[in-house]
């Protein structure tokens, strides 16, 4: 049962979309033969991961000499790059997860694209410590697992095993999650297709038919899937966190590393979404589903958590020198203004400064600013991790080990290489998969598609395909209780059709009703209102009336005077075109007031 | 499972309409066989008296049994199997153990409750169903009636009475 959605919630599905035009719309890229832009991206990736591969293997071949490590700096960035992706990997089950239980409905157009991301950062992070251990085939030695010597068991006390935990798990939940949500879309896929694709996506769709016992339980699934992730995602950056935190080394052994990292995580993974995202629904045309709303909402999340984010590094200063330890002291006035100052003042710049351009609203609902931030903070958060990791290592207690390090070109090479990995398999997916969750979207249709809810809301159906359909949706709603708004919105339309079609109403599909019939409204007032997302009757009689309040307080006119309590009572009437009643009605208010 | 059955289906273009058509085969007591979706269908399941479903137990159990196993090997390992003493703490670390006994129970509970689902569901890699119309996961829902229980002609009234079309009949 979903949640009631307020009426100023803007629309998140655009144009006028069927179920079958979803299908259409999110199937047909899997079904075209790939354009010149994919088949180019697509054999840079190639290229990118083979020189990639090349390094991999060249490190493995002559071991992790041909990496510029040394004695003092024995983290580079082979961990940086490791922490970095895996910040990343953790913006796809926040949105598939967190906001599932927050039942956010703006997560549905991007959530498979993040999960797909997550899935693929975590296996270019994890690449990073197999490689770092040298001997890479002794990798099954992190494995507690009865074997021949001894049996020898890994040390349980320590965080870098917590992390083989956290990070397999996190990758298995991922994949399984991903996967089942993907099983009712390759079945929309199947039954589309012809000949050995619908061989292929028949045993990719698992036999699925869409029987109600079976979404029951995947809906099940997919919450306590959820419930279970949420704990696991925060858990998983805490856990690297430790990999620092639990150490000596002065500007690591702190206490608020684990928010800190989380938020930071949440940061940049928002960040490699947003990247994603505008580029995707710009080439697969899915701007109809990824919309200016979307990207608004995680820019929102980028910019509270780019807060956070920045309170932790004021945090660590602060405490830095409150603590009295010259150690701590001394790492973070080297982070600053020691041989890596630049890395420091990128940090800071690009994470704490620039996300504070999102507080216009102008700025999170620019597309190509959103796209050069979310460069921006990605660039930043490696930084971040670098700071804390090569340039912390780099002057230790003993002045004679002090140190300096640049990569050599295999660490380059490496870092580059899994971008490659990363974009193959990303666009190996989007060829394979729909990108946006389709049975999903169809499920929030009704709730939040542009012809229900917005200021293109049909209210008369004379001119729809399902004028019929819509005709008997007037009892279902009301003897089963379910009040959601669209379906109250095409309650109210449906009965006002059969009352009075005239033309304002012809002309009220096109700006919405006149709400300035309301008494206590004038043209200000109304157009504040409809700024805010409420154009009909319908949704003003829907709208609480602290809500109406809140958006009269919030606007930039004074509208301290104007009192919304009969408002809705008025907007029932008048969308039930009981105009007679209304006038009633207006004659014992007192400019809108109830007397 | 393959006992096949002879099904009386017919498809509906709008899920209102779906439910107000199974809500009235309910008051009609017409033993519904399935229904069918591109998407689920909020409330549905209270009006085709499903039983909510278990897995959360089944979760449950799963995520108990990882924790336990993790928390016991642990501590078998450390106390019994090869003590080591690390940095002066005791054998019995148990603040040490609990990110592994959590992410363990996050692993067994996911895994197990996922194979459960497709097991129960029927459903799995090399399966294949019959369909009973390929709109059934574009834009079409359907209700099925299973002609040992309906017959084919109270069924087709049925569905000519609730606006149904292409009303079939189908082995699956």
């Amino acid at each position: 049962m979903s949640a009631p959605v307020s009426p100023i919630r803007p629309p998140l599905i655009e144009g006028h979309k069927s179920y079958h035009d979803i299908t259409n719309d999110l199937v047909s890229p899997t079904e075209r033969v790939p354009d010149k832009s994919w088949v180019i991206a697509f054999l840079l990736s190639v290229t990118v991961l083979g020189f990639g591969i090349f390094c991999i293997i060249w490190t493995i071949w002559h071991g992790i000499g041909t990496w510029n490590l040394n004695r003092t700096i024995g983290w580079g960035w082979d961990i940086t790059n490791f922490v970095w992706w895996i910040g990343i990997g953790h913006a796809g089950t926040l949105i598939s997860a967190i906001l599932l239980l927050f039942r956010q409905k703006w997560r549905t157009g991007v959530n498979r694209a993040a999960e797909a991301m997550t899935i693929f950062a975590v296996m270019c992070a994890g690449l990073f410590p197999l490689i770092h251990m040298g001997r890479i085939w002794m990798a099954m030695f992190i494995f507690p697992y009865p074997n021949t010597r001894g049996p020898l068991w890994p040390n349980f006390n320590s965080p870098l095993l917590w992390d083989v935990f956290a990070i397999s798990t996190y990758f298995t939940v991922s994949l399984l999650f991903w996967y089942t949500g993907l099983v009712p879309d390759f079945a929309t896929v199947r039954d589309r297709a012809k000949g050995i694709r619908k061989k292929i996506y028949n045993f990719l769709s698992f036999g699925w038919t869409g029987s109600a016992k079976h979404w029951q339980r995947w809906e099940s699934l997919s919450l306590i899937l959820a419930g279970i992730a949420t704990p696991l995602v925060l858990s998983v950056h805490t856990i690297v966190s430790f990999d620092f935190a639990t150490s000596v080394i002065p500007g690591w052994h702190t206490t608020i590393f684990p928010p800190y990292f989380v938020a930071g995580a949440i940061f940049s993974g928002f960040a490699m979404v947003q990247t994603l995202m505008i580029i995707t629904r710009k080439i697969l045309n899915l701007q109809e589903y990824i919309t200016i709303e979307h990207i608004e909402s995680m820019n929102k999340v980028i910019v509270a958590t780019g807060m956070i984010v920045g309170v932790a590094y004021l945090t660590e200063l602060f405490i830095s020198w409150y603590s009295g330890y010259i150690y701590e002291q001394f790492a973070f006035f080297n982070r600053a203004l020691g041989p890596y100052y630049w890395s420091y003042f990128g940090m800071m710049f690009c994470n704490v400064v620039s996300p504070l351009f999102f507080f216009s609203k102008k700025l999170r609902r620019n597309i190509k600013f959103t796209f050069f931030m979310s460069i921006l903070i990605n660039v930043g958060m490696w930084f971040e991790r670098f700071v804390i990791i090569a340039t912390t290592l780099a002057r230790d207690y003993l002045p004679s080990s002090w140190s300096f390090y640049v990569p050599s070109w295999v660490e380059i090479g490496i870092y580059v290489g899994t971008f490659g990995l990363f974009f193959t398999l990303y666009l190996l997916f989007v060829r394979v998969a729909p990108v946006v969750a389709i049975a999903e979207i169809k499920s929030i249709l009704k709730t939040a598609g542009d012809q229900y809810v917005g200021p293109n809301a049909i209210h008369h159906h004379h001119d729809d395909d399902h004028d019929n359909d819509h005709g008997t949706h007037i009892e279902t709603d009301h003897d089963h209780g379910y009040q959601k708004v669209s379906e109250g919105a095409t309650t109210v339309t449906a009965a006002q059709a059969t009352k009075k079609v005239d033309s304002a109403s012809a002309q009220s599909r096109m700006i919405g009703d006149d709400l300035t019939k309301i008494e206590g409204i004038g043209p200000k007032v109304s157009q504040t209102l409809k700024d805010a997302g409420i154009y009909s009757y319908a949704a003003l009689q829907q709208s609480k009336v602290e809500d109406i309040q809140r958006i009269l307080d919030k606007s930039e006119s004074n509208f301290g005077g104007n009192n919304p309590e009969s408002w809705p009572v008025q907007a029932k009437l008048a969308a039930e075109g009981l105009w007679e009643e209304l006038d009633q009605l207006k004659d014992k208010l007192d400019g809108g007031r109830i007397a | 499972m393959s006992n096949s059955k002879e099904v009386v289906y017919g498809l509906y273009s709008d899920e209102q309409d779906l439910l107000k058509a199974v809500r009235i085969a309910k008051s009609d007591h017409m033993e519904i066989h399935d229904v069918f979706s591109p998407f689920p269908v909020h409330g549905l399941d209270p009006i085709m008296g499903l039983e909510e479903s278990r897995l959360h137990i089944a979760g449950f159990i799963y995520g108990m049994l990882g924790a336990l196993t993790a928390f016991l090997g642990m501590t078998w390992i450390f106390t019994k199997d090869w003590p080591i003493i690390f940095g002066g703490k005791p054998y019995w670390s148990v603040p040490a153990f609990i990110p592994i006994t959590f992410e363990t129970m996050v692993l067994f509970a996911s895994i197990g409750m996922v194979v459960t689902f497709y097991i129960v569901c029927g459903l799995g890699p090399g399966v294949t169903n019959e369909v009973l119309d390929d709109r059934l996961t574009d834009d079409k829902f359907a209700i099925a009636f299973d002609t040992h229980d309906v017959t084919v002609d109270s069924a087709k009234s049925f569905f000519s009475q609730t606006g149904a079309s292409d009303v079939n009949v189908k082995v699956i």
